[in-house]
Parts: C-alpha cells; sequence; structure tokens
C-alpha cells in the first residue's frame, strides 16, 4: 500500500488550497471565540476574523512565539475544559520553565493519523516490526510513534532508550524491519553491535531508519545508509505540534507536511516577511485542526525551507529541507545571514579537520570580520607548515562558496575547542553594536 | 652502517600561536626526563610547528599525545657541518643537483659542533649523496 489515507494524499493543490483556507478561517474564528490570548493579540495587531478572505491572509495573523507558551504556563493556552484532555506531554525547556502540551482525544487521533501516513509513505505496512528506541513519558518520541506504528498494522516493540545490546538482541530475535530513534543513538546502536559482532544490514532484518528529534545531516544520512546497509529517514515535529509527527517519504528528500494538518510557512526572522519556496529562513507553522493548545503561526525557532517544485511520489503537499539550525544561533555578517550549522555542515565534508568549531565575530573598521577556528586531525597533521595553511586555505574557500562570506581560518589543536552536552555556545561575538 | 642508521625519528608538535605552550610543551618533557638535543619552531598565521630532536621519541610522543597535543614522528637527516661559510649551501645545492627536494631545515650547535637537520622528500638518496660527497651524518644513535 502507498498510500494510507488517499483521500488526503492525493488530493490535488487546487483543492488543498480550499480545503487548506476553509480550515484556516475556521481556527481564526476558533482562537478569536476561545483563546483569550490569541484574542488579545488579534486585536493588538488590528486583524478580525472577517480579514481573512484568502489562504495568502494568513500573513495577516499574528505569531505566537515559545516564551508565550512559558509565560503562561502551564495551562493557561489550552482551549479546552480539563475534563477533554487524555494526555499531557512535557517538555524540559534548556532555560525556564517546561512547556506542558495537553491533547484531547482528536488531537491524539490526528498526531496517529500523520504518522500513519508518513510510515506508509516511507512503505512501511502490517508486518512490519517497528522498533520504537525514542523515549517514553513525558517526552513525545515513544509514544507518538508507537501509536502510529499500531494503527498501520505494524507489530511495534517499545524498546524506548538504554540497554542497547538488549536493544539489539530484541532487534535481531524478533525481526525489526525498522527503527525510530535519534541519528547518534543509531549509530551508537551499529557500534555496539559491530563490538557484538553483528551488523545491523547483514545480521538482521533492519531495512529503515527514521531518525530525528536531534539536529543531523545528509553527510550523516551517507555515513548511516552505506555504513548499516540501511535506508535513514528524517522525520519532522516538536512537541508544540503534538510531537514527531512528519516524516520523509521513499523519495528521501524533505519531509511532507500534510497540509489538511498544517500550514507551513518560511519567514525572514528579522523583518518576519515571508519567504518563497527554496529561500532559508525560520520555519512558522500552523496546526489547523489542533484543539487542547493550538498553535497559529507559531515561529518554532528551527532553520528551514520549503522545497521547491513537486516529489516524485505525487503527493502535493510541500517538503521541508532539513533542520539545518536555530534561528537564536543566526549571525549577520556583512549582511549575509550565516548559520553555524552551515559550518559545522562544511567540516563534516572535510576530511583534514574535526567537527568542533568556534566562531569569533568582531568588528574590523566598518567591516565585519569572522574567525572560524577549527581543530586539525591527527591523520592529517603534517610538519610541514606550508601543508597546514593548504588546509586552512581549503576549509576557508569552502566556508566562503556556502556561506557567501569570506572568513578567516584558524588551526587549533585537536581536543582545545570546548566540548558541549546539550545546547552548543560555538559563538562569540564581540561586535559592540 | 646501512643508510637506514642516519634516519632520525624528529617528534613534530602541532601548537597555537599562544602564550604558554611551548612551555607546556618543554615542561611535558622535562617531567619524562626527556633530553631536548635540537629545537626548532616554524610559525604561520596563528599556529606553529615545534620539531625537536631528542633522546626518546616514543616517550615523548607517548606524553605529548596524553597531554592532547598533535604529534607526528617525522624522518630527518643530521649533517655535520664544517664552521664555515657557505656550509649550508653546499649542502644545499648539492641535493638539489640530483633533484631532492629540502622540505625545511634548521640547525644547532651541539658539543660536537654545528648540525643540520635535513627534511628531505627522499632521505635515502639523500644520505647516499651526501656519504658518498665525504660529509658526516650523524647516526641515530647519536641521539641517544
Ligand atoms: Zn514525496
Amino acid at each position: 500500500m502507498s498510500h494510507w489515507n488517499p483521500r488526503f494524499e492525493e488530493m490535488p493543490a487546487p483543492e488543498l488550497d480550499r480545503l487548506q483556507y476553509r480550515l484556516l478561517k475556521t481556527l481564526a474564528y476558533r482562537l478569536y471565540a476561545f483563546s483569550p490570548f490569541y484574542h488579545a493579540r488579534m486585536r493588538e495587531s488590528g486583524v478580525h476574523p472577517d480579514d481573512i478572505r484568502s489562504l495568502e491572509d494568513v500573513q495577516k495573523l499574528p505569531f505566537m512565539f515559545k516564551g508565550d507558551l512559558r509565560d503562561n504556563y502551564p495551562d493557561r493556552l489550552f482551549t479546552v475544559p480539563h475534563e477533554e484532555l487524555v494526555r499531557y506531554h512535557v517538555s524540559s525547556g534548556t532555560t525556564g520553565k517546561p512547556t506542558v502540551v495537553g491533547y484531547t482525544e482528536k488531537d491524539i487521533e490526528l498526531w496517529t493519523e500523520s504518522l500513519a501516513r508518513a510510515l506508509t509513505s516511507i512503505g512501511l505496512t502490517r508486518g512490519d516490526v517497528i522498533q520504537v528506541s525514542y523515549g517514553y513519558g513525558l517526552f513525545t518520541g515513544g509514544l507518538g510513534l508507537h501509536y502510529g506504528a499500531e494503527r498501520i498494522g505494524a507489530t511495534v516493540l517499545p524498546t524506548s532508550v538504554g540497554n542497547t545490546e538488549r536493544q539489539i538482541e530484541l532487534m535481531q530475535d524478533l525481526g525489526a524491519t525498522a527503527i525510530c530513534c535519534t541519528p547518534s543513538y543509531l549509530l551508537h546502536i551499529g557500534e555496539v553491535a559491530e563490538r557484538m559482532g553483528i551488523h545491523l544490514g547483514r545480521d538482521t532484518s533492519l531495512r529503515a531508519g527514521i531518525l530525528g528529534a536531534e539536529p543531523w545531516t545528509e553527510e550523516m544520512r551517507r555515513h548511516v545508509q552505506d555504513w548499516l546497509g540501511i535506508r535513514a529517514y528524517d522525520i519532522y515535529g516538536t512537541s508544540e505540534l503534538s510531537g514527531p509527527m512528519f516524516t520523509e517519504c521513499a523519495d528521501q528528500r524533505g519531509v511532507h507536511i500534510w497540509r489538511d494538518l498544517a500550514l507551513v510557512e518560511v519567514i525572514d526572522p528579522e523583518t518576519g516577511e515571508s519567504l518563497a519556496p527554496g529561500e532559508r529562513g525560520e520555519l512558522v507553522l500552523t496546526m489547523l485542526q489542533k484543539e487542547a493548545l493550538p498553535i497559529c503561526r507559531y515561529r518554532i525557532g528551527d532553520v528551514s525551507s520549503v522545497k521547491d517544485g513537486e516529489c516524485s511520489c505525487g503527493r502535493a503537499h510541500p517538503r521541508i529541507e532539513r533542520i539545518t539550525g536555530r534561528v537564536d544561533d543566526m549571525l549577520i555578517i556583512r549582511g549575509i545571514n550565516v548559520f553555524p550549522s552551515q559550518i559545522e555542515h562544511v567540516l563534516l565534508g572535510l576530511s583534514e579537520v574535526g567537527e568542533h568549531f568556534q566562531i569569533e565575530v568582531d568588528r574590523k573598521g566598518a567591516l565585519d570580520d569572522m574567525l572560524v577556528r577549527v581543530e586539525v586531525r591527527k591523520e592529517a597533521f603534517s610538519d610541514k607548515i606550508a601543508d597546514l595553511m593548504a588546509i586552512q586555505r581549503r576549509v576557508a574557500d569552502r566556508l566562503k562558496s556556502v556561506l557567501n562570506v569570506a572568513v578567516r581560518v584558524e588551526l587549533v589543536e585537536p581536543g582545545s575547542l570546548p566540548r558541549f552536552e546539550g545546547k552548543a555556545k560555538r559563538v562569540i561575538d564581540k561586535r559592540v553594536l | 652502517m646501512t643508510p637506514d642508521e642516519f634516519i632520525i625519528r624528529q617528534i613534530s608538535v602541532f601548537s597555537e600561536n599562544r602564550p604558554g605552550r611551548l612551555a607546556a610543551i618543554a615542561h611535558a618533557l622535562e617531567e619524562e626526563r626527556v633530553n631536548i638535543f635540537a629545537f626548532s619552531i616554524a610559525e604561520a598565521s596563528g599556529f606553529g610547528v615545534v620539531r625537536a630532536l631528542v633522546d626518546k621519541p616514543e616517550k615523548a610522543h607517548a606524553r605529548l599525545t596524553e597531554d592532547g597535543f598533535n604529534v607526528a614522528f617525522t624522518d630527518v637527516i643530521a649533517v655535520r657541518m664544517r664552521d664555515e661559510p657557505g656550509g649550508l649551501y653546499e649542502v644545499a645545492s648539492m641535493l638539489g643537483d640530483t633533484g631532492i627536494n629540502i622540505e625545511y631545515s634548521y640547525a644547532y650547535s651541539g658539543p660536537a659542533g654545528a648540525v643540520l637537520i635535513l627534511r628531505v622528500d627522499r632521505p635515502a638518496e639523500a644520505i647516499e649523496r651526501i656519504l658518498s660527497a665525504g660529509k658526516e651524518l650523524l647516526s641515530a644513535a647519536a641521539f641517544r
């Protein structure tokens, strides 16, 4: 089976436009009527639900921010009575209060529906054994995929996280065909399996990895696929949206966002203006049918772009590119938006230097000056200065071609750059603006 | 003596140009009771390479690696120089004539007089050439 819900997945674009417009309009009225918070915000920006007369009018609606959820802890943004809630999930914030998400029965239903479509689009179906190695509990990863996998009739192996050797044993003995986990955990599983004399691609039935909940790159995908011999798919969704709920299809070129469930925009984080497909900026999502915790023009803070053109699978639902970083980390260097994640991406593609880096920005005269410090790898160390300078030049050239801005590169000793657990702080901005 | 005996293991250490790095290297070697015979620093913008001939290269390598330095062994040769002008030129042009490339060189003065350390692209040939020209090479044993 290639489509879980052909009615929506095969719906042509003009029909999706009409459907989405209707859902958006309904949402605007519902928020105006039932969300004191969003009502006030609409009043402040002088917009009334009657002003929404086309799909493009979504741009008239005010934004919601992560801080709004924290400021209204725990449940002041909910628009349904408590007895309507069937579940809570809580995401721990790196700073301040956590975010609490409540779910009605329909919220859980649509989250499950979204994943049922997504898993089916990858090629998973009844008879597959899906190992869910995301954490179960307050975190949304485990339970979300659990429900989605059960919905399509697959067999769920709810291993959650930890006890890797046991995970590998069960994977082998019970014939898991897909695993859902973070990309770094899959790499860890691969290493542990290798030590146990097991190659995931050859010695197990595994053929797909559904990877997300942390940043990863195209290089990592290639590495996972070549090394483990399985196909790796990106999954996206934060707890505010419900949880991880959108994935790539079998084509593996961007995560499909179901238009009947969500409206995706990409904006310039500085001006708030909408960007065209292909242009990279801040992801803004509107959940069209979410009940307990409505999400309207929510600025997630993730950097992405909407892919241009149609997907080979034929679905007229837009695809977003893999998240390439956080908006908070964006730097403006001589007027050009630079994301540290782009630098990481370049470094991962260069064998002479490590993936750790540090950025120092300063102002030389009227111009911004950007310095990137990278560690020379042991294998690349030559005691000839000319060789080292060639490495320095190669890194600078690659960075310039990707960032569109000239960068100075400094080679530093291996292990000398700070390592981070959790959120990395890689930028030192010395500019006095 | 076979040509191999004239190949000397130099340790090369990648170092950032910031205060204290050199001292850290020297201090680590001192703690390991490693004697330094010859020493040179090559610098570029922001970084440098410290090159040293020591009596216990393995020990030095192990300790510096443990301390987090990027360390490599490099094969070099050591020519004893007569203390007279033109000595360096003589060696360089001799090697150049046979197409052997000197990648870098540095000199030091030890108890046995002036010595020129060379890294060349074809050490075995260079050794043969230098010896047959009647020049004196120091053997690796001289640095233990
Ligand atoms: Zn597709």
